[in-house]
């Protein structure tokens, strides 16, 4: 890489250096018929994922066996573990050794992964882990569809921290996620959560795989200390094994250069809220929504995931009856978009907050909304009829 | 001739953290001496290591890239690694609660594949930096925190163990041996595939003092008191090793 091809991008008046580049898509560029999990293979095989570690898991496997043909082909490496703990932790150790790399799980090895997804956050380590949701708690319904891990993606690990979850809605989006995924976490030296769930992992539809991708990868410099920096919400850079920095990587409290500080107030305190405001002061530029017909609503739906399908189906029908109702669709789930949630809930008199669990987003609209927020909860295995939601709406316009 | 193992020392850290008596800092010598004898670029070493007073013998001492990581999984962040980048010289080093006990899947699995690292084990036969309890590793009978009226269940043999799931280079010495130990890790980093090296070594403060054996240097005495080479052990009834520590070379390539 030459120098030219490191641009010094100006960001929340700090200074950020990262690697952006455009490549080719190794799949050739056209239309496709995919599973959304075929598709979350692909997605991140463009991206240069180039290390995957899995374990069999019911809905998410077909993004292993994908990743089992096709990066062997393509010179990269996948393993099969043993079981999630180690799945994750050889994610994170090939990262160190440089790699763009990712495990896929569902549910109950979502649930086996969070001790690694805390050191990835702690130690700053860029992995990418996609969690096929199904019908839980425990074993539960392995085969159905259910969005039960949005809080666990946040908080299943124990501590205070920061991470990003992203959530698909189609079979383009799983490829695009996917993609976009390792770019948020090597530039924010972060784990990213591709929240999908069983009804578009096995969802089956057109996709169009683009002639080029854009990368983004991590400042490997040296120069500066890998686990800290002046600024309280910085992003140190990060180097790799085998580099010559002779890296101090440790899951216990560290100073920054990794040197354990394990009875240090100051420098726990620091580290912890670094940790979190890397990721809560970038929110803007971080969080992704999508809206539909919002200008004038009365009441909007915010949806998200499959779920989010049902919602324009039934805002579609709604509107044909002439009742003014939109639809703000969330992308990015974590960090959660509060502003633009609190935006549109001064703008409508109701939002209606539809979900495969019992809530666990509304709670979140309801901390910043300032309007009436009402849920609709579904955890019987099955998606969410779209009739149901345009139900829902035509008696929360009543209210 | 003695050597200076200084320069394979981070400058900034001039302590160990060990209880006086312990055998890992002549674990820690031994480990340093093989890469020494062997010529090894340190920009080429990775060292991993797992929860435990063990995982403290490269991390932070060594001046290479460490990954300190979470209780058990040393194994499985040191495959990722190995795996995507085969250049790196990869060592385990970590306690035996920490890779037989709560990372007793990743020690087995890892043999299977014939990985090639080699995982050195700091074998203490206790949980030492919680408090003395009571391991996978801790002979029938002995007293520890959480068996007060002795042990009552049989401990594994950790080089048996990784032998049965496929080990290429499996060795066991005592800390009180450190010129067989020392050779043993060379011989280890040398094979090429997956190498387990046991380094018993005792724990004065949390094994030696519950089960009344003394000052360290008594400790140490009773160690090398118990120690039978494999040849001779291949002759002894059960019961004749019953209390005794089998050293040598289990398996070599």
């Amino acid at each position: 890489m030459n120098q030219a091809n490191w641009p010094d991008r100006e960001l929340d008046g700090e200074s950020i250096m990262v690697l952006e580049e455009t490549l080719p898509s190794p799949l050739a560029p056209g239309d496709y018929y995919l599973s959304g999990n075929e598709a979350a293979a692909e997605g991140a095989i463009a991206s240069g994922c180039d290390f995957y570690a899995g374990y069999p898991i019911t809905p998410s496997s077909e993004i292993m066996e994908r990743m089992a043909q096709r990066l062997p082909e393509l010179g990269r490496k996948f393993i099969q573990m043993e079981d999630e703990l180690g799945s994750i932790c050889a994610v994170i150790g090939a990262s160190w050794a440089g790699a763009r790399a990712m495990t896929a799980t569902s549910g109950p090895g979502f649930s086996l992964m969070m001790e690694g997804l805390g050191y990835a956050v702690f130690t700053e380590t860029p992995i990418v882990v996609v969690d096929i949701q199904r019908a839980g708690p425990c074993t539960g319904q392995a085969t159905r569809v259910g969005a039960g891990d949005i809080m666990q993606a946040k908080w299943g690990s124990h501590g205070d921290y920061q991470i990003i979850a992203l959530s698909p809605w189609s079979v383009q989006e799983m490829y695009e996620m996917a993609l976009e995924a390792f770019n948020l976490a090597e530039k924010y030296r972060v784990p990213v959560v591709m929240l999908g769930e069983e009804a578009v992992g096995h969802l089956r539809e057109r996709i169009r795989i683009p002639e080029r991708v854009r990368i983004v990868r991590r400042d490997r410099s040296k120069e500066r200390p890998p686990f800290g920096t002046d600024e309280p919400n910085g992003i140190p850079p990060m180097p790799i094994f085998g580099d010559g920095a002779k890296l101090l990587v440790t899951g216990s409290t560290h100073d920054p250069w990794g040197i354990r500080k394990t009875e240090d107030p100051e420098v726990h305190s620091r580290l912890v809220q670094r940790l979190s405001r890397k990721i809560l002061d970038r929110r803007s530029e971080i969080c992704s929504t999508e809206e539909y017909f919002l200008e004038d609503a009365h009441l909007a739906v915010i949806s998200y995931g499959f779920t989010a399908r049902s919602s324009l189906w039934a805002v579609k029908r709604a509107r044909e009856k002439g009742q003014k109702v939109g639809l703000l669709r969330l992308r990015t789930i974590w960090p959660f978009p509060e502003d633009e949630v609190s935006r549109l809930s001064q703008r409508v008199k109701a939002i209606l907050v539809p979900e495969m669990n019992l809530g666990q987003v509304e709670g979140e609209v309801r901390k910043v909304a300032r309007c009436r927020v009402m849920g609709y909860h579904q955890v019987n295995g099955e998606t969410i009829d779209p009739r149901a939601i345009l139900e829902a709406i035509m008696g929360g316009m009543d209210g | 001739m003695a050597r200076d193992m200084d320069i394979y020392l981070r400058e900034e850290v001039r302590t160990t953290p060990f209880c006086p008596g312990c055998g890992h800092g002549i674990l820690m010598g031994a480990i340093l001496r093989a890469i020494d004898s062997l010529r090894l670029p340190m920009d080429r070493m990775l060292f991993v290591s797992g929860i435990g007073c063990a995982a403290w013998i490269p991390s932070p001492h060594f001046k290479a890239d460490t990954l300190h990581t979470l209780h058990g999984r040393a194994i499985a962040f040191a495959t990722g690694a190995k795996l995507y980048n085969p250049q790196l010289i990869t060592l385990v080093v970590s306690g035996d609660g920490d890779l037989s006990s709560i990372g007793g899947n990743h020690l087995i699995h890892a043999a299977r594949r014939d990985i090639d690292m080699t995982v050195i084990c700091a074998n203490n036969m206790v949980y030492g930096m919680t408090g003395g309890q009571v391991a996978s590793t801790t002979p029938l009978g002995a007293q520890s925190s959480t068996t007060p009226k002795g042990n009552t269940e049989r401990p594994f043999d950790l080089c048996r163990l990784v032998e049965a799931a496929g080990a290429t280079y499996v060795a066991r010495y005592a800390v009180v041996q450190p010129i067989l130990l020392q050779r043993a890790i060379q011989r280890g980093i040398q094979h090429q595939g997956f190498s387990f090296i046991e380094a018993v070594s005792p724990c004065p403060t949390q094994f030696g003092r519950r089960n009344r054996m003394g000052d360290p240097a008594q400790v140490m005495k009773a160690l090398e008191a118990s120690l039978v080479p494999l040849k001779k052990a291949r002759g002894m009834a059960p019961e004749e090793l019953s209390g005794k520590v089998v050293y040598g070379e289990f398996v070599h390539g």
